[in-house]
């Protein structure tokens, strides 16, 4: 499979359903293992890495895993293709830029992706839209129990799975949800949000752009201890505890906006819109900040019934979803794809070759520029 | 509110002090703070905090175990001096080898806890899956004590009765 196959479109896990979809965007659950009987990937030989990767190649792509999978290459992937793949959180930069024989296997539809020879021999991921963490840990706890059956994990019964690092020992699982929170941005309260999340001992990264610098006011959230605690424990305290009480937090905030700052609100969505359908030359940062506060605005609109001049207008803008005649009608699903197909990777896989940044821009400025101007 | 180091950042992180009945407002930017040593960064690198715990061991004499940051691994070479350069293990056998010194940190990484309670491999031996369940339901335990669930709690102390 090429990967301009799927370049075109969004994922499943981003295109905006999904439960609280409208502040939680997706939900991820990575579980790391490595394989008894191999040393872990510092201290292997190339060769053995290549042993280790033939292996788990095999044998995933032999699996049912329900959708059509590929495998790639990774080392072998240029640059451009590597990109794209860490935009999409397909695979992680580690492991697109790493050393050595390593590969990953990906689902079509992009629920599931294995990567091999990452950090540990093996890592799996179950990525799913809005907060559905229980169906990603029945999911991936299958495809666990699958490859178990034909291979033998490094265990031990103190320390649980083995990991290359401390830091994964025991489940090996990583819990994640990807959050939109701009109002807790605008209204100066996302301080309280990132002290909140260290007092739970979560991990905070941003969702697009490198580090962990947050662009678009979408964080990521997770759990840093994997040992002591059982999956289920980490699972259900992110559904029972940690994600009602940011989306109280986050909507709460939004409500403030609205009844207390509604000039405030109005300002950000009414230049948001302006400058998108307007700008000839956009960076993948202003783009990202741009569009975060459209996607508030509608979501406003949806869920919270908010009626404002500025979201009056971009609700114009939006049409009605049920309208047959007004096949373009901006929705949530038509922002989140902005957001995906205007990262710079996504930018030129699709063009078709590679761009200077001023290039880049251009490119990404013409691209809203059409979608957000559909009604004239 | 500005903050009264920089003057240019909004002040985040507001202090109050009392001292002898004295008190003192402080109002900063979250940089400024840390350079007061006020706050501490929210994300501490991997690196630093491996290299930071593994410093503050205790000798190898109050270990009562000759091990010299040299000491390596039969199976894979692996010494020490190599984790805290590179934040990772060379095998398996590494965590048995080097428990001691590792432990501090495993403890520090999973709030205090050093024992898996979580899936177990179906290959594992029954003695394996039997203490790992007991474990996750001893935890289960304590924690509907703690939230006063005496319902659950009793279902919970009579399954750990009936494995154990």
């Amino acid at each position: 499979m090429k990967l301009t196959e799927i370049s075109n479109n969004i994922n499943e896990w981003f295109d905006g359903s999904g439960p609280l979809a409208d502040i939680v965007i997706s939900s991820r659950i990575r579980l790391a293992r490595n394989l008894a009987g191999h040393k872990f990937l510092s201290r292997c030989s190339a060769a053995e890495q290549s042993v280790i990767l033939k292996k788990l190649r095999d044998l995933l792509m032999s699996l049912d895993l329900g959708d059509k999978v590929f495998y790639l290459s990774v080392d072998k992937a240029d640059v451009l293709n590597r990109n794209f793949l860490v935009e999409r959180h397909l695979i992680s930069r580690h492991h697109a830029f790493g050393k050595g024989p390593r590969g990953a296997v990906i689902a079509q539809r992009e629920s599931f992706t294995a990567m091999i020879n990452e950090e540990d021999h093996l890592r799996i991921q179950v990525l799913k839209a809005g907060c559905q963490l229980t169906q990603c840990a029945e999911q991936i706890n299958r495809i666990d129990d699958m490859i178990e059956q034909r291979i033998e994990y490094a265990f031990s019964s103190r320390f649980g799975y083995l990991t290359a690092c401390p830091t994964n020992l025991g489940t090996g699982i990583r819990v994640s949800v990807m959050l939109h929170l701009p109002a807790l941005k605008i209204t100066g309260q996302i301080e309280k949000f990132f002290n909140a999340a260290r007092d739970m001992n979560l991990a905070v990264r941003g969702l697009f752009g490198e580090g962990t610098k947050a662009a678009g006011d979408f964080y990521q959230i997770s759990n840093q201890a994997t040992l002591g605690i059982s999956e289920d424990q980490i699972v259900s305290q992110f559904e029972k505890n940690i994600i009602p009480e940011v989306v109280e937090y986050e909507n709460a905030a939004r409500s403030q906006l609205l009844s207390k700052e509604p000039e405030v609100l109005d300002d950000k969505i009414s230049r948001a819109m302006a400058l998108l359908r307007n700008a000839h030359l956009i960076s993948s940062q202003e783009a990202l900040f741009l569009l975060s506060h459209l996607r508030m605005g509608l979501n406003m609109h949806k869920h919270m019934g908010a009626s404002t001049p500025a979201i009056n207008s971009l609700c114009k803008l939006a049409g009605k979803s049920s309208d047959a005649d007004k096949p373009y009608a901006l929705s949530i699903g038509t922002i989140n794809r902005l957001f995906m197909l205007t990262q710079p990777a996504h930018l030129q896989l699709n063009h078709g070759k590679v761009l200077d940044a001023t290039g880049r821009d251009v490119l990404r400025a013409r691209i809203i520029r059409s979608e957000l101007n559909q009604d004239s | 509110m500005r903050c009264q180091i920089c003057k240019k950042n909004e002040a985040t992180i507001h202090l109050t002090e009392i001292t002898e009945g004295m008190r003192t407002e402080m109002h900063l930017c979250e940089n400024c703070a840390q350079e007061e040593g006020i706050t501490a960064k929210g994300q501490i690198p991997i690196n630093d905090l491996l290299s930071k715990l593994l410093a503050t061991q205790p000798s190898d004499d109050e270990m009562g175990v000759a091990f010299e940051s040299q000491t390596s691994c039969p199976h894979c070479g692996f010494t020490l001096a190599q984790f805290t350069k590179e934040a990772v293990l060379g095998c398996a056998y590494d965590y048995e080898i080097f428990e001691k010194p590792l432990l501090p940190l495993i403890e520090k990484a999973h709030n205090g806890r050093t024992v898996h309670c979580g899936k177990v491999p179906a290959k594992a031996s029954k003695n394996t899956k039997k203490q790992t369940k007991l474990l996750n339901l001893r935890q289960k335990l304590a924690a509907a004590v703690k939230s006063e669930n005496y319902e659950l709690a009793a279902r919970l102390r009579d399954e750990i009765n009936q494995i154990g």
